[in-house]
């Protein structure tokens, strides 16, 4: 008996069984689960985005954000290098993070350049925009870099001035609960609102300062204080945002739209 | 050694057996998700549920698993049952999948999943094994849950998401302890907890595996 079980063709076959049972198990679990998993991913990054334009309340249902989110927002596609809106891709199937993987769409960036700490840059990017009468109400950027630990990502809200900001969030991160992790503190991220991006020159200057911001200072309505206990992720934030307002971001896109030429 | 009860293995592993307390078992998971208490609870089930029903499944076919191949038969019960628990918390709770996702793959390899199935499960029927499971990972979520709510009230002055003690930060009085949201402050607690738990059940405490031997010389440097 013993020596049967241990027999090869045995061990072969319940090898084999055990595979395959185990694999019909979790390949059903997956495709069964999948189209929950869609949504809820993109239920959470329309929630977030919402939230961080300032509309609607965290205690919404799902049916509330949906529709909201279809109601008000409409997302379009920007060509980062011409800096002008673009219909190269459907802006609403259109993944810029996957973009930002493939050869074709991204290209790798300079060690210098890279501050926001990406290593790729996507071709086309896609922003959200809340209109109205015809006007640029809200404009919602996607940012995303580096931090402590993780890269995080996230959205900035600027008013139709593009310079005064709405809101600033993270929808995914990986930072230490509690310290870095803290980018989540609503308290925290209500510094962000009423911030302005661009000093009267037009040049970028928000900016994350340790250790408290003098209320005096002109700079002030550009400063946000950092987090207490995570000065690199702090540092991160600041330095995504510089990346993503700046030239190699959404600088050309801002200017243009200010313009009128996007 | 007579046939253990039900209550037996459901039971002992909480005090008498804890998996963490005695056997210094699954350490690493318990340093990286209780530095608050909701992760812990959802660690603690998932970890629960993982570990009965990989118990029932091996124990279901212990007799035809050949010796030669048993860890990997086991490894591969135990991945598919982790991935299954990760794909439904993505699905039914996502908002704490993505702060879990990577240490639920790690249940994988989880002393105390591996460890009961090798252990237990190899030589017992299955729904006694099924409640040894059980009865384990109720073992390491006592623990798990006593290090969240340590580490969350004292590290940020809330359980479960909600303010307990009003933090500085926030216009209150505490200052919270930063180093019990960091890992290395569940070793010390982990520690103390052995401690009190050995004080508590002497025969717990383990003969000491290595003395060192007595200087050979009494006189001081020369």
């Amino acid at each position: 008996m013993s020596s049967q079980k241990e027999s090869t063709a045995r061990t072969l076959t319940v090898a084999l069984l055990v595979c395959l049972v185990c694999s019909v198990f979790v390949a059903g679990a997956a495709v069964a689960l999948k189209p929950t998993q869609v949504d809820n991913r993109l239920l959470d990054k329309q929630r977030s985005i919402l939230a961080i334009a300032g509309l609607g309340d965290p205690s919404m249902s799902s049916a509330q954000v949906k529709d909201m989110f279809k109601g008000t927002i409409s997302a379009k596609l920007v060509d980062l290098q011409s800096g002008k809106f673009s219909d190269a891709k459907d802006p609403v199937t259109f993944d810029p993070l996957k973009a930002s993987k493939d050869p074709k769409l991204s290209s790798v960036l300079k060690g210098s350049d890279d501050i926001a700490g990406i290593k790729r840059q996507e071709r086309f990017s896609t922003v959200y925009v809340v209109e109205k009468e015809g006007q640029v109400d809200t404009l919602i950027l996607p940012v995303r870099g580096y931090g402590l630990w993780s890269t995080l990502y996230g959205f900035i809200a600027v008013k139709g001035d593009l310079n005064t900001v709405v809101g600033m969030g993270f929808y995914q991160h990986g930072e230490t609960p509690g310290l870095g992790g803290e980018v989540d503190n609503p308290k925290w991220k209500g510094q962000w609102p009423g911030k302005t991006l661009f000093d009267e020159d037009g040049k970028l200057a928000v900016e994350i300062v340790k250790g408290g911001i003098d209320a005096q200072s002109p700079k002030a309505v550009h400063q946000v204080d950092g987090l207490a206990g995570a000065t690199l992720t702090s540092k991160g934030v600041d330095n995504l945002l510089k990346f993503w307002l700046g030239q190699n971001g959404f600088g050309p896109f801002i200017a243009n739209l200010r313009a009128g030429e996007a | 050694m007579s046939q253990p009860t039900i209550k037996e293995v459901l039971l002992n592993p909480i005090f008498n057996n804890n998996p963490i307390g005695l056997q210094i078992l699954g350490i690493c998971s318990a340093l990286a998700v209780t530095s608050n208490l909701k992760t812990a609870l959802v660690m603690s089930v998932a970890l629960t549920l993982v570990t009965g029903f990989s118990n029932l499944f091996i124990s279901m076919v212990r007799s035809q698993i050949p010796s030669s191949i048993r860890m990997i038969v086991q490894m591969v019960i135990i991945a598919s049952l982790v991935i299954v628990v990760d794909q439904v918390l993505k699905a039914y709770a996502f908002s704490l999948s993505k702060q879990l996702s990577v240490f639920v793959g790690l249940i994988i390899t989880n002393c105390i999943v591996m460890g009961r199935a090798e252990a237990f499960a190899m030589q017992n029927p299955p729904v006694l094994s099924f409640f040894d499971g059980i009865g384990n990972g109720l073992g390491y979520s006592a623990m798990l849950i006593v290090l969240g709510i340590v580490r969350e009230l004292f590290g940020a002055g809330k359980l479960m998401g909600y303010e307990i003690i009003p933090v500085i930060n926030d216009g209150g009085w505490y200052q919270p302890n930063g180093l019990l949201l960091l890992p290395p402050s569940a070793f010390f607690l982990i520690g103390l907890f052995i401690w009190a738990l050995r004080s508590w059940k002497r025969e717990q405490v383990e003969k000491p595996s290595f003395k060192m031997a007595p200087q050979v010389s009494n006189k001081e440097a020369y």
